[in-house]
């Protein structure tokens, strides 16, 4: 299956395997992984925050586009520069604290909610050869991570001592856990396809063909069940009834200020590209530059536009459409929302499952 | 009329009949007589008053009272009847809020503005003062004076029960009575929240995220126009009709001209009249539009409103450019209108009427099909028509009730009775409805423009009237259909060049009362589907 | 120095006395250099980021709808975010009549407002009570109730009117000081102890 050495296709790997082996030249291997903790750390700090900042000016374009508005337009070149103003208010204005609540919990909900974005980042497949860790039950462990979200937003409704957060924290544990069904079911559905759930192997069976073309009928079903719930998991429109303003002001965060706040601004757009990132990685290869059977020279082509592009390119666009749909639909009321899911995701998705697994028994699949 | 009049003096012999300045019944009791009177005014076939206008709390020095404003639906006549409290220190009169829904609020209002206390009202707390203010405003012998209700940030006084006053033996005696119970689970929404359309408090008491019961507080934008009214001038009371209802301010205007101009017998010229009427509609298209807006940013689809508000911008400059204001006009006057129409008026309403149908097209293909916003509105906060005629839901909220209550059909003034218009009514009674038929009415409104827009005649646009008005004694109660509803105007005049009594009965109150009724047992989130799709004002509603 | 903003020509605005007298007042206290940038680099995020909450009692809310709207979109200033919850807005534009029934609200509104917090009048009611200063239920003007930093005039004011005046604000905010200096926050806080607030009503 791994014959991509061959192609033009660059290795990251080539990079990072250098560095390792300097530092394991001059250095024992317990300091050799602290040093190289540390830098990764660094480095996805910053791509983190700067990833946040890029999707907060892209909303605030896209939405203004579909209103027919310009958008930021004034700090810096076309607006580039908002969301780094926003984000230097942000950092400096008070955080307030409350009389009568718990303020442990009050103040660990935050960081529960962005440590458990972060954590997603250290699986994604940023390139060829471009991802932290690579190990068997890689999906797996971006699907539990990905769920440790809930229970920040749980504290924080429930530390709050206020009854707009404890309902939109409540509606927000309700949604979570019925919409992790559908996604855990849709990430079953295409590991079968793939026979792994290591991501490597996942990105590397899409070298041909990408899975969407490939599982045909159950992959199309597959994904449309998977944007849906991921936008419910990300409390994005029209699912954001956590922090539905129009009914709880701002839903389970409504009590927090300042750099606290920013955390769950920040947590939401991350969720945002992590749930677009987990839908390339399943349904669009990853990485994997757009390959058609028999065409050497487009492929050879394709191959020559790095993989990062590639990867984090089919993510934005897989957001504009989740984007698209919070500035065009109402907002589901709350049993509406969990007969969605209940009643008729997550049989179709049980179906759908036994379908591919049909597909791959009888090899139906292209 | 001579009907009523007879059908009253053969069941209450002792009543005094006159008639006001719009040829209305006006019926004079005793205390001790209303309540029977208001029985068979209400439930006997040929009278059949279901629809409760308004009551004017009345101060006329020598006694406190009221007067109420009665229509029937089956026969569309209308008649008023005055009741006068025996004791001025102690007054009281009878509750008739167990015929007309809506009278329990009105009366609360008139408690809260005279002190006249409604026995047997279930609800006698005051409506738009705090608990603990001091007075009574609307008397004429009240003290205005800061130091005795001065303003304080300190929170206002609040409780879980309310004051109903009984008769025993001749002498009032109050109970209490609780309304939210000490273990329900009551959520504050309001006055600063982003769904109540301004300052409007809701305590709800919710069990999960199904409401139990709501309890409306008002007051937040209460800006005593009437007792303003009151010290000023004919002309200058006029301007206070633009802050009510902002989106129908030119409506509001009218509505108040026709009353000045009837009791100081000013023929308005044609020109004006067309002028005025094409000034409501376009404001009602407006209004509509920024409803649609609102109400689908409410339910969580943003973009509708940018879409709405760009048809909204477009009647705006037409406003802009005759009136020379966005909001405020202050246009219509009495004898006419303030200014000549802007020379390329009839032009701009033309490329208005041009694109407003292309929009409402739009509008629908967006939002009004969509699977999620019939989900959210079908079947929600339904209202029968019994309900909207007892709780005296007008406007468009009250057509989709099927109540036909268009003030322009049933009670035709300047030039609307010429018109050829549709009133649009829905039977379902739901958000859907209410909806829907606000979509309808920008059609209907557009259809006048269009017969008006090539017809405007030549001629005075402001006949010369006295720069300050003296008006004669008497009573004129005239009706107008705002954007949101009826919108009344009662003006009881001393002769003298000031209003002694100018009551404005907007069509936003009775809204406020109908939401309790109409979201018990459904979610928080149909609360935010009910209150946008009854489309209150505050300041309206507050005054 | 010329404090202008949001690409506005130095001339349109019409006050540059007050606010030069501001920069004046700052120079003379002296700054470090280090300090002094990291001061403008908090003031550049500060004046461009500008966060209001909505907060509208009357007619004037309405023309702030029409601020975000397509022909005014003060989206461009990066104004448009605005949150619905006090802790997370950096300004208050005071949109409406102030009733005496409003008072506690607003006051805990704005208590509860998350520092640096500003205050802008907007229109004849909240600088004065407007047309309806006589009445018995109407603040005259939210000046004894709260500081404020901008008063637009208007009734309501038009749309570019309330953009010049958040504009104005942004000036005002570009020459604050964040570490030691003279700073404005002192004066909010002498406003605070003349007018105090029941110790219930602030937590």
């Amino acid at each position: 299956m791994n014959n991509l050495s061959d192609t033009n296709i660059f290795d990251f790997s080539k990079i990072t395997g250098p560095i390792h082996d300097f530092l394991m030249g001059f250095l024992p291997s317990w300091a050799t992984v602290t040093v190289e903790c540390l830098l990764i750390g660094v480095g996805l700090l910053l791509a983190y925050a700067l990833l946040a900042l890029f999707y907060i000016y892209f909303e605030r374009k896209v939405c203004a586009a579909f209103q027919c508005r310009l958008g930021p337009n004034r700090v810096g070149p076309w607006g580039l520069l908002q969301s780094f103003a926003d984000m230097f208010k942000i950092l400096i204005k008070e955080l307030i604290s409350l009389n009568h609540t718990d303020k442990f919990l009050f103040a660990l909900a935050p960081y529960l909610v962005i440590i458990a974005s972060m954590l997603c980042f250290a699986v994604l497949p940023w390139g060829y050869g471009l991802q932290i860790i690579n190990f068997n039950i890689g999906i797996f462990f971006l699907v539990a991570c990905s769920s440790i979200g809930v229970l920040g937003i749980l504290l924080a409704g429930w530390s709050s001592n206020n009854k707009y957060t404890l309902i939109g924290a409540l509606r927000s544990g309700a949604q979570m856990v019925s919409y992790e069904l559908s996604i855990g079911l849709c990430v079953v559905t295409m590991v079968c396809l793939a026979g792994s759930m290591n991501i490597t192997d996942i990105v590397m069976a899409q070298e041909n063909t990408w899975f969407i073309l490939k599982g045909h009928v159950a992959a199309w079903i597959a994904f449309i069940i998977y944007l849906i719930a991921g936008t419910a998991e990300t409390n994005r429109g029209p699912f954001d009834l956590p922090e539905a303003e129009s009914e709880l002001t701002a839903g389970y965060h409504t009590e927090y200020s300042g750099i606290h706040f920013g955390f769950f601004y920040l947590a939401e757009y991350l969720n945002l590209f992590i749930v677009a990132g987990v839908a390339t990685l399943l349904f669009f290869g990853g990485w994997m530059p757009f390959h058609i059977t028999g065409w050497d020279g487009f492929n050879t082509v394709m191959n020559y536009i790095p993989t990062p592009i590639w990867f984090i390119g089919k993510a934005i666009a897989l957001s504009f459409v989740i984007i698209w749909f919070k500035w065009t639909f109402p907002r589901l009321r709350i049993d509406q929302l969990l007969t969605l899911e209940w009643k008729y995701l997550l049989p179709i998705n049980l179906f759908n499952l036994a379908l591919m697994v049909c597909i791959i028994t009888f090899g139906w699949h292209f | 009329m001579a009907n009523i009049q007879e059908k009253i003096a053969f069941l209450f012999p002792q009543a005094a009949f006159t008639v006001d300045g719009n040829d209305i019944l006006q019926v004079s009791v005793d205390e001790k007589d209303w309540h029977a009177l208001a029985e068979s005014l209400k439930n006997d076939a040929d009278l059949a008053m279901d629809y409760l206008v308004t009551i004017a709390g009345m101060d006329w020095v020598d006694a406190l009272g009221c007067v109420y404003y009665f229509m029937s639906t089956r026969h569309n006549t209308m008649c008023s009847v005055r009741v006068q409290a025996a004791d001025r220190d102690n007054p009281y009169i009878h509750s008739v809020a167990d015929l007309w829904r809506v009278a329990e609020l009105y009366e609360r209002e008139v408690y809260d503005f005279f002190g006249i206390v409604f026995i047997d009202n279930p609800d006698m707390r005051r409506l738009f003062l705090s608990i603990d203010w001091k007075g009574f405003p609307l008397r004429k012998d009240y003290d205005d004076s800061p130091a005795i209700n001065p303003p304080s940030t300190d929170n206002e006084r609040q409780t879980d029960y309310t004051n109903v006053y009984h008769l025993e033996d001749g002498k009032v005696v109050k109970t209490e009575r609780e309304i939210f119970h000490k273990d329900d689970f009551v959520i504050n929404i309001g006055p600063q929240h982003p769904a109540t359309h301004g300052v409007l408090r809701f305590r709800t008491a919710v069990d999960g995220e199904t409401i139990k019961k709501i309890d409306v507080y008002m007051g937040y934008i209460h800006r005593g126009v009437e007792k303003l009214c009151e010290s000023l001038q004919y002309q200058q009371t006029l301007h206070f009709m633009d802050r009510l209802d902002y989106f129908s301010g030119q409506i509001y205007h009218h509505g108040l001209c026709l009353v000045y101009e009837k009791a100081a017998g000013i023929e308005v010229s044609r020109r004006a009249q067309v002028i005025r009427v094409m000034m409501d509609e376009l404001s009602r298209i407006a209004s509509h539009c920024l409803f649609i807006g609102t109400y689908c940013m409410d339910l969580g689809a943003t973009t509708m409103l940018f879409y709405t508000l760009r048809v909204r911008e477009q009647i705006l400059d037409i406003f802009e450019k005759t009136c020379g204001a966005r909001m405020t006009f202050n246009y219509a006057c009495i004898g006419g209108v303030m200014q000549d129409l802007a020379p390329d008026f009839a032009q701009d309403v033309k490329a208005l009427l041009e694109v407003l149908p292309a929009n409402i097209k739009e509008y629908n293909k967006i939002f009004t099909g969509n699977v999620i916003a019939k989900g959210r509105m079908e079947g929600v906060g339904k209202l029968s028509r019994e309900d909207a005629i007892s709780y005296a839901i007008t406007g468009p909220s009250g057509r989709a009730s099927d109540w036909a209550c268009d003030m322009r059909k049933l009670r035709p003034y300047s030039i609307y009775s010429e018109l050829d218009f549709e009133e649009v009514t829905r039977t379902e009674g739901d958000s859907m409805a209410r909806f829907k038929v606000r979509m309808d009415e920008m059609v209907q409104s557009a259809k006048i423009l269009a017969q008006l827009v090539d017809n405007i005649p030549d001629g005075e646009y402001l006949v010369k009237v006295p720069k300050v008005l003296k008006l004669p004694k008497g009573q004129w109660f005239q009706l107008v259909e705002g954007c949101r509803g009826a919108f009344g105007v009662y003006l009881e005049s001393d002769g003298t060049t000031k209003p002694y009594r100018l009551k404005i009965a907007p069509p936003c109150l009775p809204l406020a009362g109908v939401v309790d009724h109409i979201t018990q047992g459904s979610k928080i989130a149909d609360l935010i589907t009910i209150g946008g799709s009854l489309d209150y004002i505050v300041p309206d509603m507050d005054r | 120095m010329e404090v202008t903003t949001k690409s506005m020509p130095y001339e349109a605005f019409k006050d540059n006395e007050y606010i030069e007298s501001l920069v004046k007042e700052i120079q003379e206290s002296g700054t470090n250099v280090i300090v002094g940038s990291f001061d403008k680099l908090i003031n550049w995020g500060r004046s461009n980021s500008l966060w209001p909450l909505t907060f509208a009692t009357s007619c004037c809310g309405i023309e702030f709808v029409s601020l975000g709207a397509a022909r005014f979109d003060m989206a461009r200033f990066g104004w448009e975010v605005a949150r619905a919850s006090p802790r997370q807005a950096d300004f208050m534009m005071v949109a409406g009549t102030i009733v005496y029934r409003m008072i506690p609200v607003f006051r805990r509104l704005y208590d509860q407002l998350a520092e640096p917090k500003y205050v802008i009048a907007c229109g004849s009611c909240a600088i004065s009570g407007g047309p309806f200063r006589k009445s018995y239920h109407v603040a005259k003007g939210i000046e004894d109730i709260v500081p404020v930093d901008v008063f637009v005039p208007g009734c309501p004011p038009r749309p570019e009117a309330m953009i010049y005046g958040i504009m104005q604000l942004s000036r005002k905010v570009k020459v604050e000081k964040f570490f030691g200096g003279v700073n404005r926050q002192e004066r909010r806080q002498e406003f605070l102890e003349s007018h105090p607030v029941e110790p219930d009503a602030a937590d």
